[in-house]
């Protein structure tokens, strides 16, 4: 029997049993449907993770003032010194490395920011011209803060989107100055709406020059130094080199606490994808049940059409060829179904994206391939038994029941 | 070219031995028509199966064409009934999804043969029995004779050697039968082996060859010309 008619031969079924095909693809395409939007769902709050911490930043490492960490070697006994302060010199020190492309270091606090009679409070951040590319900023309109030695300070500042907007409604701020407690600066940016990004809102903040920022709050204590690696790669290079150097520059003393983000990103990425699995292997089990049903349905078939199945064997069919022909049958429905559910998952998908535009609802290629593969592999499974049956038929009995 | 010799054939019904066929011995010759008769039970339609090979006997041996077939395995009987035997059954089994052109075609396609072979002996099969404007018709929207006139056109779109008849009149009224008849004629007078079982007299009486049955032995065997 050739393949093209085996396949026209069972379509020619398919067709013939109208109401039972459309229920077959109904519960094939609701499991795979199911592992589709599911795991979309999954890969969608991973990505929507993986992303809020790429909008940080890429291969970036923080650099925290202090450490809380117990040593010696008795219990109870801290070695509790108060850390040593980030410097503005310990964060250019940092540019020793070989493995560190930029550095941001911060200062950060809150000041009353002027503008003629309004008055707004407002996060105030000091930091470099290294800041922009550290964590990935945009500015809408004018420049960042300018290439200069962090030691100076100029009378510029980059403001939000938000504060713009608060501060001069729609009136240019380009060029215009505001005053933070009892120093003056000139807008030379507005920052593009970028929203939350762990802890800071960019469309809220102020920032202006290091140096300025420290006179402003009468500080030389960075809040952090934000450090970008040359690659992914150079990540823990960075990272012992950043300890090494405040080591030394701290007269030995390991007082800083180093965060990568890669770590945090990795547990973030594992435990999502664990989940994602998790919840795609239940999905899996209603593919399970499609099946079963599948194999309910063939059974029924093998009864139903005993004398189609007698008479093709007194024509000459082999045991082999009738078993192919229910096979076939099953696999046309499991593909079938597995489209109908691509489709449907892909249609919900969708729905999902726009009711939640922020989550990049995606279903990871694995899903789109496995679940498509177990619906044919279980179609075939359960479907084996009931086409044995149906090979297995005598035709003289099977064609002299009525 | 068919040989019996002692055929058995016992079923298990109902925990009781039934001896269907009693040791039958039958020599068909190539191109004889023969009808077998008999009361129901009288074992003509398990000796017409044998012969067809969908059934094998407890015992004795089957000769087709020199061949010992009692010996070979389901898939081979399959192939072979697929190149030799017809089958015309009494309630004709259709596939009622399937057009007429697609229940003669059947065999051909289970027989692997490619399209272009396949569509022009089925022309020539509807055009020979008349069925030329009916082949796109399902069974149901045919009358009982082209019904049987379809599984007669499918029986033989292999070329068989031997066409086997059970009772292929049994289901049509007597005119329709009659043209059933005929074309059986028909395909005896084109060279075929026809093998015809009846328990009606008048349609076993178009047969050159004439077998009586009786409780699974052959009692009369009488040939006219």
């Amino acid at each position: 029997m050739r393949s093209a008619d085996l396949l026209e031969f069972a379509w020619q079924v398919l067709r013939g049993y109208r109401a039972r095909t459309l229920l077959i693809l109904l519960a094939m395409g609701i499991g795979v449907a199911a592992v589709v939007a599911v795991t979309s769902l999954g890969e969608g709050a991973r990505l929507y993770v993986v992303n809020q911490f790429g909008s940080l930043g890429t291969n970036l490492v923080i650099v925290l003032p202090g450490r809380s960490e117990t040593a010696g070697a008795m219990p109870g006994v801290l070695i509790g010194k108060t850390p040593r302060d980030l410097t503005l010199e310990d964060a250019l020190a940092l540019k020793r490395s070989h493995a560190i492309r930029r550095i941001a270091p911060l200062v950060v606090g809150t000041g009353d920011v002027h503008v003629g009679a309004r008055v707004r409070e407002t996060p105030v951040l000091g930091s470099t011209a290294e800041m922009k590319d550290v964590r990935s900023m945009e500015v809408a309109l004018g420049r960042f803060l300018p290439e200069a030695d962090p030691r100076q300070s100029a009378p510029v500042c980059v403001i939000g989107a938000k504060v713009a907007a608060e501060l001069f409604g729609a009136r240019q701020a380009l060029g215009e100055w505001i005053r933070i407690g009892d120093r003056r600066f000139r807008v030379i940016g507005v920052a593009a709406k970028q929203g939350q990004s762990l802890g800071f809102n960019t469309d809220e903040i102020v920032i202006v020059p290091i140096a300025a920022a420290q006179a402003l709050f009468n500080t030389e204590a960075l809040f952090r130094i934000l450090v970008e690696a040359k690659s992914r790669e150079q990540i823990a290079a960075a990272k012992s080199d950043v300890e090494e150097i405040i080591r030394l520059r701290h007269e030995g003393e390991r007082d800083v606490t180093v965060i990568t983000q890669d770590a945090v990103l990795a547990t973030f990425d594992r435990i999502l994808r664990a989940l994602t699995l998790a919840v795609a292997g239940i999905a899996a089990i209603s593919l399970a049940v499609a099946g079963i049903l599948i194999m309910n349905v063939m059974l029924i078939a093998v009864t139903q059409r005993r004398r189609e199945i007698g008479l093709l064997k007194a024509l000459g069919a082999t045991a082999r060829q009738v078993r192919l022909m229910f096979l076939t049958e099953a696999v046309l429905l499991a593909i079938g179904g597995a489209a109908v559910g691509l489709a449907v998952g892909q249609i919900a998908r969708q729905l999902a994206a726009q009711l939640y535009p922020a989550i990049p609802f995606e279903a990871p290629w694995w899903a789109m391939l496995a679940a498509p593969a177990t619906a044919v592999i279980t179609a075939v499974l359960f479907t084996l038994a009931p086409a044995r049956r149906a090979a297995r038929l005598d035709p003289v009995q099977a064609l002299s029941r009525r | 070219m068919i040989r019996l010799t002692g055929i058995e054939r016992t079923f298990v019904v109902g925990g009781e031995m039934v001896r269907a066929l009693r040791g039958v011995d039958l020599h068909v010759a190539r191109g004889e028509y023969l009808s077998i008769m008999g009361p129901s039970g009288s074992g003509k339609s398990t000796l017409l199966n044998m012969i067809g090979l969908l059934d094998r006997p407890n015992a004795g041996t089957y000769e087709l064409d020199g061949h010992d077939v009692t010996a070979l395995d389901d898939d081979q009987l399959a192939r072979v009934r697929r190149e030799m035997m017809g089958f015309v059954f009494q309630f004709f089994h259709l596939v009622q999804r399937l057009t007429a052109a697609q229940n003669i075609e059947l065999p051909m396609v289970l027989a692997g043969i490619d399209p272009g072979e396949r569509r022009a002996r089925l022309e020539r099969l509807l055009s020979d029995y008349g069925l030329a404007d009916r082949g796109g018709h399902r069974p149901d929207q045919l009358s009982g004779g082209q019904c049987q006139r379809v599984a007669i056109a499918r029986a033989m779109s292999m070329g068989p050697s031997v066409i086997l008849a059970d009772e292929p009149t049994g289901n049509l009224d007597r005119r329709t039968g009659q043209e059933v008849m005929a074309v059986l004629e028909q395909v005896h007078r084109d060279g075929g082996t026809v093998l015809l079982v009846t328990h009606d007299p008048e349609i076993g009486s178009h047969a050159k060859r004439r077998l009586r049955m009786v409780d699974g032995a052959i009692v009369s065997d009488e040939r006219v010309d």
